[in-house]
């Protein structure tokens, strides 16, 4: 077994309004790999990775209790600082967001939040996170127009190259691809593929086809508890639990 | 019979577009018959010299120089006061102020700011800032009780201009290691800029054109020379137009016109350049 970046320990949540959104959850993801979360909706994939940012402080949560050991350290504790955290932490949602600047502009606002100056240094950063992203030969002319110009797979890996840009350790995905088409859906999972090498990646997919073509390791969730966890050839082929079975087979979900 | 029910309901409809469209029709005659009456009874007067001289003969002849001054300077000492203020406090309650009884307070505060008269606006300046303050009848008195008047429009409209920049981009300026300020400052403030403008050149808009809040703090009857300093009273074009059409006897009619005109054209021309700003804004926005 591969060494492990992140440690969640007995995570429990629930929000506000009284939705309970995670169970006690015991999980670990190994550093350089791809760990899918899969499930049906509602099962607290997101809750999860907006867990391991601290996104989650921007919305009403009621308790959480547990601990996730990034590196060993716990970053549920008050006293982490949350900015460095979502530097080393860095997230693509499901809908591609650029913001409204030009291409350029959106991968090294990052950089410029952490108050990056040197030309040489930016400049660096937005060829090798759009390489990386597998998208420089597409945009390397026009870095100057406005993102929102480009089409939505483009957008997508934008927002992945403006992750990467950061220079993160791990990539929060949430179903980045559930609104892009076929081609495109397949260029962000080989770039992924690609990525796994340097970072640690966990990815939310948005069909139990793309879970079972990208997972190193897959856990399976089902109304805010884990139900299974192991590599994803496992999960995929021998479950041991009749739940997951059912899920992967498409008899509910 | 089916047949006739449906005609019946088409005439209906018909004579209801109609009446609505009259309606229409009928609040936008008033404003150009009084455009129309104005101009034509005022142009005529409206000349450089008119623009440029001060007035003579006991404000019957000569110019409306020191009014139009006045005037220009009472809205930018409201700008200077209520601008910073209200986009501030419109940041706090947009961005950073959570929904709760404190917040709901301000906000009903601010709701009922706006409806207080304005004359009651000028009383409350004549005893905070003119008397109790000791500022005097003055530019300063005036300024900050229009600054009062203002505030509420121009909070209002910033905050509405904040909260309609998508969610999205504050979250995603998060997620990449952001602090909220920051957010504000790189995202938010720049996308919702011309919204605040628009807001509040329509607050400064209405203080330009109002007299009473500046009756009793800080508008003279008649003063021989420009205000030299912020703590000396001014003429003012609302004020002047109500003494010459009231005060003053044996006052030629074109002057009470051309006046009321270079007042109106000095607040269209304010919404003019909103309306610009808005439009080229919605032109450019990426969102």
């Amino acid at each position: 077994m591969a060494t492990n970046k992140i440690i969640v320990e007995n995570l429990s949540l629930q929000y506000s309004d009284g939705t309970e959104s995670l169970r006690d959850i015991s999980l670990q993801i190994p550093v350089n790999a791809i760990t899918v979360l899969f499930g049906p909706a509602g099962g607290g994939k997101s809750s999860l990775l907006r867990c391991l940012n601290r996104l989650n402080d921007l919305t009403e949560v009621q308790t959480i209790s547990g601990k996730i050991l990034l590196d060993g350290e716990n970053i549920l504790d008050p006293k982490t600082d949350v900015i460095a955290l979502r530097r080393r932490v860095g997230m693509v949602f499901a809908r591609p967001v650029v913001l409204p600047m030009s291409i350029r502009q959106n991968l090294t606002y990052g950089l410029e939040l952490a108050g990056e100056k040197h030309k040489s240094k930016l400049e660096e950063a937005v060829e090798r996170s759009l390489k990386l992203a597998a998208l420089w030969d597409e945009v390397k002319d026009r870095l100057e127009d406005p993102a929102i110009a480009l089409s939505g797979g483009q957008q997508q890996r934008l927002c992945l190259a403006r992750v990467l840009a950061n220079q993160p350790e791990v990539i929060l995905l949430d179903e980045p691809t559930s609104g892009l088409d076929p081609i495109s859906t397949g260029k962000v999972e080989t770039a992924l593929q690609g990525l796994k090498k340097n970072f640690t990646i966990i990815l939310v997919p948005h069909s139990v086809q793309q879970a079972a073509r990208a997972a190193d390791y897959a856990a399976f969730f089902l109304q805010g508890e884990l139900v299974e966890w192991a590599e994803g050839k496992e999960i995929f082929t021998h479950p041991k639990e009749k739940r997951t079975e059912d899920y992967v087979e498409g008899r509910f979900g | 019979m089916k047949r006739r029910f449906t005609v019946d309901r088409f005439i209906v409809q018909r004579m209801g577009i109609s009446l609505i469209a009259l309606a229409a029709i009928l609040t936008v005659l008033p404003i150009i018959a009084l455009f129309g009456y104005i101009i034509a009874k005022g142009a005529p007067a409206v000349s450089w010299q008119f623009l440029t001289a001060m007035p003579s003969n006991g404000m019957r002849a000569g110019g409306i120089l020191p009014a139009i001054v006045g005037t220009f300077y009472l809205t930018l000492g409201t700008a200077i006061f209520s601008v910073p203020l209200g986009i501030a406090a419109a940041i706090y309650l947009a961005e950073y102020a959570k929904e709760n009884w404190v917040t709901r307070l301000i906000r009903i505060a601010i709701i009922n700011l706006a409806g207080i008269p304005s004359v009651v606006y000028g009383l409350f300046g004549l005893g905070l800032f003119v008397l109790f303050l000791k500022f005097g009848t003055s530019i300063l008195s005036a300024s900050l009780t229009l600054s009062i008047m203002t505030l509420p429009v121009i909070i209002s409209a910033a905050e509405e201009a904040l909260r309609a920049v998508p969610q999205s981009f504050r979250t995603v300026s998060i997620s990449l290691g952001g602090t909220r300020w920051q957010t504000i400052r790189k995202i938010v403030l720049p996308q919702a800029l011309p919204g605040i403008m628009t807001g509040v050149i329509l607050g400064l808009e209405r203080a330009a054109g109002e007299t009473a809040p500046i009756l009793f703090t800080g508008a003279a009857f008649f003063l021989p020379k420009l205000p030299g300093s912020p703590l000396d009273a001014t003429m003012a074009l609302p004020y002047h137009l109500f003494v010459i059409s009231t005060q003053v006897p044996e006052m030629p009619l074109q002057i009470q016109y051309g006046t009321a005109l270079v007042l109106i054209i000095f607040v269209l021309g304010m919404n003019l350049i909103a309306t610009i700003i808005r439009f080229r804004a919605r032109a450019k926005r990426q969102w």
